[in-house]
């Protein structure tokens, strides 16, 4: 698939930077392309880390000596709280992400991510949510129960200030940006791909993001709930961890849990995958057990879902269940293991150039593997139960989280810089800062170990001189200085070489992956035209593609009518199936981002009538933005000469945004779920679980809502079924009509709500149900607005035989709604009929 | 306060696991990284596609899977078989001595159910025997940690959790709460005092006519 024409590749070049480029000057805050993105969140990450970093100083300041009283308990737990919170939100996850974001497109061969607006809308919810949450430390009301946040510690009555608030909604506002990111990636790695690019041709790192942003799908879903729920306990009084009531402390711990510990396996994929990126170059030969590496990402993204109660050895479970969960916690060491000894195989077979980057790996592989192995040391329960919540945690997990993410990400920094700046990076400058950051952070975090086995809690703002932890503490915090001087050298290194760094030649490290391929700096559209792939090193057996590619050899090398387009493939083969037609430009983002930030800060203040007006205005930009997408003028309207071979993607059946649909569905079932998890452990395990005698639920008028539900979907099935057999007559009609019935099943369900005498002020059980019935309440509206929509654009024209993309895309969504209701009637409703019952 | 300075038979079975997993893990961790600065300096000449197979399936087997399946499946066996020790399952003979701890924010309430006796951040046992600790928590989570004497326990609302406690000989031992639990955290101290047999009894008798 090549296009020939005859246009010289500088005119080629400026007529691409004219329609990828951004707007100039401030209005640069409608960019929407991955390279600008990308390196937005790098840069705002790196921000947030220095302010982390600065609060982690001024804890070890305080801890350096025995009863020192520089800062007392309030301010000390705000510290610490906010320290955890920053790196782990702010800092470790929206970084990687970035750096994702900037890397996939260009080495899966294409020109920007599928969803760009939401790339954007990503950045700025993290902006504004992580602007938010450090807002509360100005004001001096900072969250200060620690970053996971026990109950009933953080609840209204042991946490009555704003700080817990701060947290709940901040940090919920900053995870649109992670759920945003994973649906993207997923997305983009499986149907944008390069024409021949199969899944097992496909560069090592993209198989560690995908599994990265799976494992966010499902990973930070339980959170999120767990947010709203505690968030609906402090401000209305629900009850679902209070004890008297029928809720239980346990489960907020569950649910964090959930989501906390695939959490730090999806900080350390994308790290790995550096790491498994830079050591085949380094070492001039490919990896070794590539097959085997992406069965070691496989099994780990699945297992690190069955390990989260490890967090709990100590709160009194069965022994079975500590067995199974100590067992499983040491079984992650296996794939673990298996990407080691992959890369110490591939240096040991190649002849390894030792530069730079190379230290850090280096001292990611010392690093991670003791952090690692003192891991398996507490998965062992009877161990685990003198050192859980005492420094030896800490130990462990800075050795993991720096050593297993922090160094492979200045590694990689190290490596790509070139490529983001077009200049080298020092030698001399930059082993310094190593060094000091590799000393220091030993000095801090080995020690501590020691202090930990001796006896010194987690989280205590001083302690006895007679205990002997001083000359600990102190060494410890000798060494947070030196970390801290280390970093400031990288940073001074970093910045210093965008201005003396040598210009550096086309792909500087000779490596195989096609990101090299491009322009450096980068270009705004990355490939002037688009190659094929025929192998996993493309660089090395096609030295001469980043001229070829410049010189419009390959695909799509042409503007079509100012349109920014890329290939869609096949999401096992990579054959290009269609083209795909991406926005340009657009406030859209920014602009329902800042209405987010208007819902949030609202909320906080318990602004409730101004909260709810922001949300329809969400709900509106909302809606606005799906507007403007396929045949509508502003995307891509229909004309007589689009192409044909392949089709441009919103004249098909199957378009990306299909699955962004069903892999954002995805990410929504796994809240169901866990609200289901929540019903059920309480049911089971709270200790002052009661049902009222009477079940609180009319069931026959949900029966008849359900039945309006069945029907409403039918005939939405109905109408797509006939548009694909080519018949789009009925389709308007069809959509009026299931939005109708959609209404009815809503209208049915607020009924059941308001006659229902429910109290989730005083039951859990009654909270829990409520929780549900407006989940319930929002998919069936959502689903029908969506509808009148739907029937709306056919009606204008924008919905066709021949544009029959969209009704295909809101199709699972009913049937999504659909699956929820029965589901729900089922646990919440027959279930504990039958149960009482019997 | 130091784990490693253990009083009582469970805090020996964690302080022996510990030493063993440590001499283990770090002779592995120093093996590897040895193997891996050799790697590094190592220069292989021309290897085959064969022998890079060869070599391939030695590492990853071996390293990835071997190693890995045989050092958990060791340190499972013999941790196990000493964490049953710890458990406060049901004594051969007779009934372990019951003492009810409640946590409140910030100070230890120490409740003798059999003579009524109630102290305050302080605990006396008998040294020798099984004691069990019933515990729970009057407002947030805590958590019940003597660390020469045994690993610790969280203290929930609502729920008693059970640990067993035993020195092996009289002395004081140092308490901390050990799960976060607000401003007065760092200060949520006890000590266990724990007497010969006889000098218990005699206590306890004293306590109880105080009252």
């Amino acid at each position: 698939m090549t296009n020939r024409t005859n246009q010289p590749a500088e005119e080629l070049h400026q007529e691409l930077e004219r329609v990828w480029g951004n707007q100039p000057g401030w209005r640069a805050g409608s960019a929407v392309n991955h390279t600008t993105v990308g390196l937005r969140f790098l840069v705002t990450g790196l921000g947030f880390f220095l302010v982390g970093g600065l609060l982690a100083m001024l804890v070890r300041t305080q801890l350096a000596l025995p009863e020192q009283d520089i800062i007392g308990p309030e301010l000390y737990n705000q510290l610490f709280t906010m320290h955890g919170t920053v790196m782990m939100f702010l800092f470790a996850i929206p970084v990687l992400e970035g750096a994702a974001m900037y890397l996939i497109p260009k080495m899966i061969g294409t020109r920007d991510l599928v969803f760009p607006r939401l790339s954007a809308l990503g950045y700025y919810c993290y902006l504004f949510g992580g602007l938010i949450i450090l807002s509360s430390l100005v004001l001096q009301i900072a969250p200060d129960a620690g970053w996971f946040m026990y109950t009933p510690l953080s609840n209204a009555e042991f946490s009555p200030g704003e700080g817990p608030d701060f947290w709940l909604l901040g940090i919920t506002f900053v995870e649109i940006s992670a759920i945003s990111a994973g649906v993207e990636l997923v997305v983009s790695i499986l149907r944008t791909r390069a024409n021949g690019m199969a899944l097992n041709k496909m560069p090592i790192f993209c198989w560690y993001i995908l599994a990265m942003a799976l494992m966010i799908i499902f990973g930070f879903p339980p959170l999120i709930l767990g947010s709203i729920l505690l968030e609906l306990e402090r401000a209305a009084g629900w009850v679902f961890f209070d004890v008297a009531g029928g809720g239980d402390p346990l489960l907020w711990q569950h649910l964090f849990w959930l989501f906390g510990h695939p959490e730090v396996y999806i900080i350390f994929l994308p790290a790995a995958g550096i790491v498994s990126t830079l050591i085949p170059v380094f070492a001039q030969r490919p990896l070794v057990g590539y097959r085997w590496i992406v069965l070691a990402i496989i099994v780990m993204g699945f297992i690190s879902f069955g390990l989260w109660v490890h967090h709990m050895f100590t709160v009194g479970i069965p022994q079975l269940a500590l067995a199974f969960f100590s067992i499983a916690s040491m079984l992650v060491a296996i794939p673990t293991a298996i990407q080691i000894f992959a890369w110490l195989a591939t240096l040991w077979i190649g002849k390894v150039a030792f530069r730079l980057p190379m230290l850090w790996v280096c001292g990611f592989l010392m690093v991670f593997v003791a952090g690692g192995l003192t891991g398996v040391m507490l998965a062992l329960v009877p161990f685990n139960w003198q050192v859980h919540d005492t420094h030896f945690v800490v130990a462990h997990m800075h050795y993991v989280l720096v050593g297993g993410m922090l160094f492979p990400l200045v590694a990689g920094f190290y490596y790509w810089l070139p490529h983001v700046s077009g200049r080298m990076p020092s030698d001399t400058l930059g082993r310094w800062g190593f060094w000091l950051f590799f000393g220091g952070f030993n000095m801090t975090f080995l020690l501590m170990h020691l202090t930990g086995l001796l006896g010194m809690p987690r989280r205590v703002y001083t302690y006895d001189a007679e205990m002997g932890w001083g000359w600990l503490n102190l060494l410890s915090s000798v060494g947070g200085f030196v970390m801290a001087i280390g970093v400031a050298v990288i940073i001074l290194d970093i910045t210093l070489h965008f201005r003396f760094g040598r210009k550096a030649e086309c792909n500087p490290w000779n490596a195989d992956t096609l990101e090299w391929a491009t322009p450096m700096p980068a270009s705004a559209y990355n490939f002037a035209s688009l190659p094929d792939i025929d192998t996993r090193h493309p660089m090395w057996e096609h030295p001469d593609l980043p001229h070829t590619i410049e010189q419009g050899h390959h695909g799509l090398g042409e503007v079509m009518y100012e349109r920014r387009d890329i290939f869609g493939s096949d999401a096992i083969t990579g054959r290009v199936r269609e083209v795909i037609h991406l926005p340009t430009n657009s406030w859209l983002p920014l602009q329902t981002a800042a209405v987010i930030a208007v819902v949030c800060v609202s909320l906080l203040v318990k602004a409730y009538t101004v909260a709810l007006i922001a949300l329809c205005g969400v709900l509106f930009f909302a809606l606005r933005w799906s507007w403007h997408n396929g045949a509508h003028p502003v995307a891509s309207p229909w004309r007589e000469d689009d192409p044909v071979d392949p089709p441009l993607h919103s004249r098909t059946f199957d378009g990306p945004g299909l699955w962004g649909m069903v892999v954002s569905l995805m990410a929504n079932g796994t809240l169901y779920v866990s609200l289901l998890f929540g019903w059920f452990y309480l049911w089971t395990a709270a200790p002052q679980w009661s049902m009222p005698a009477q079940a609180p639920i009319s069931l026959w008028s949900l029966l008849a809502s359900g039945t309006a539900l069945v029907l409403a979907v039918v005939v939405y099935r109905r109408g797509v079924a006939q548009l694909r057999n080519g018949s789009d007559a009925p389709l308007q009609g069809a959509l009026w009509l299931a939005t109708g019935l959609g209404a009815l099943h809503v209208g049915l369900l607020v009924w059941v709500l308001i006659s229902a005498p429910l109290a989730p002020g005083d039951l859990a059980h009654d909270a829990v149900l409520t929780v549900m019935l407006y989940y319930l309440l929002l998919h069936g509206s959502l689903a029908s607005i969506l509808t009148a929509l739907q029937a709306l654009r056919v009606r204008i024209g924008y919905v066709s035989l021949r544009l029959p993309y969209e009704p295909v895309v809101v199709q699972p969504f009913w049937i999504y709604t659909l699956g929820v209701f029965w589901m729900s009637f089922a646990a919440f409703v027959v279930l504990p009929m039958v149960w009482g019952a019997g | 306060m130091s784990t490693l300075q253990p009083a009582g038979p469970s805090a020996q079975a964690s302080a022996w696991l510990w030493w063993g997993m440590f001499a283990f893990f770090g002779f592995v961790l120093m093996a590897l990284v040895l193997l891996w600065l050799h790697a590094l300096r190592r220069d292989p000449g021309q290897v085959s596609d064969r022998e890079a197979q060869r070599q391939q399936n030695r590492w990853v087997v071996g390293g990835g899977l071997i190693l890995p399946i045989l050092s958990i499946s060791v340190v499972l066996v013999v941790g196990i078989a000493l964490g049953q020790r710890m458990l406060a399952l049901p004594l051969a003979e007779g009934e372990p001595l019951r003492i009810e701890v409640t946590a409140h924010q910030w100070w230890w309430e120490v409740r003798y159910p059999d003579t009524g006796v109630v102290l305050k951040d302080k605990l006396h046992i008998p040294a020798g025997q099984p004691v069990d600790l019933h515990l729970i928590s009057k407002d947030v989570v805590h958590s019940f940690w003597v660390p020469r004497l045994a690993g610790k326990m969280d203290m929930f609302p609502g729920r008693t959790n059970v640990l067993r406690l035993e020195a092996d000989v009289p002395g004081t031992y140092h308490g901390m709460c050990s799960e976060f639990c607000g401003v007065g955290h760092a200060r949520m101290h006890f000590t266990v005092e724990a007497h010969t047999p006889a000098e218990f009894e005699a206590w306890l008798q004293q306590e109880q006519a105080n009252d």
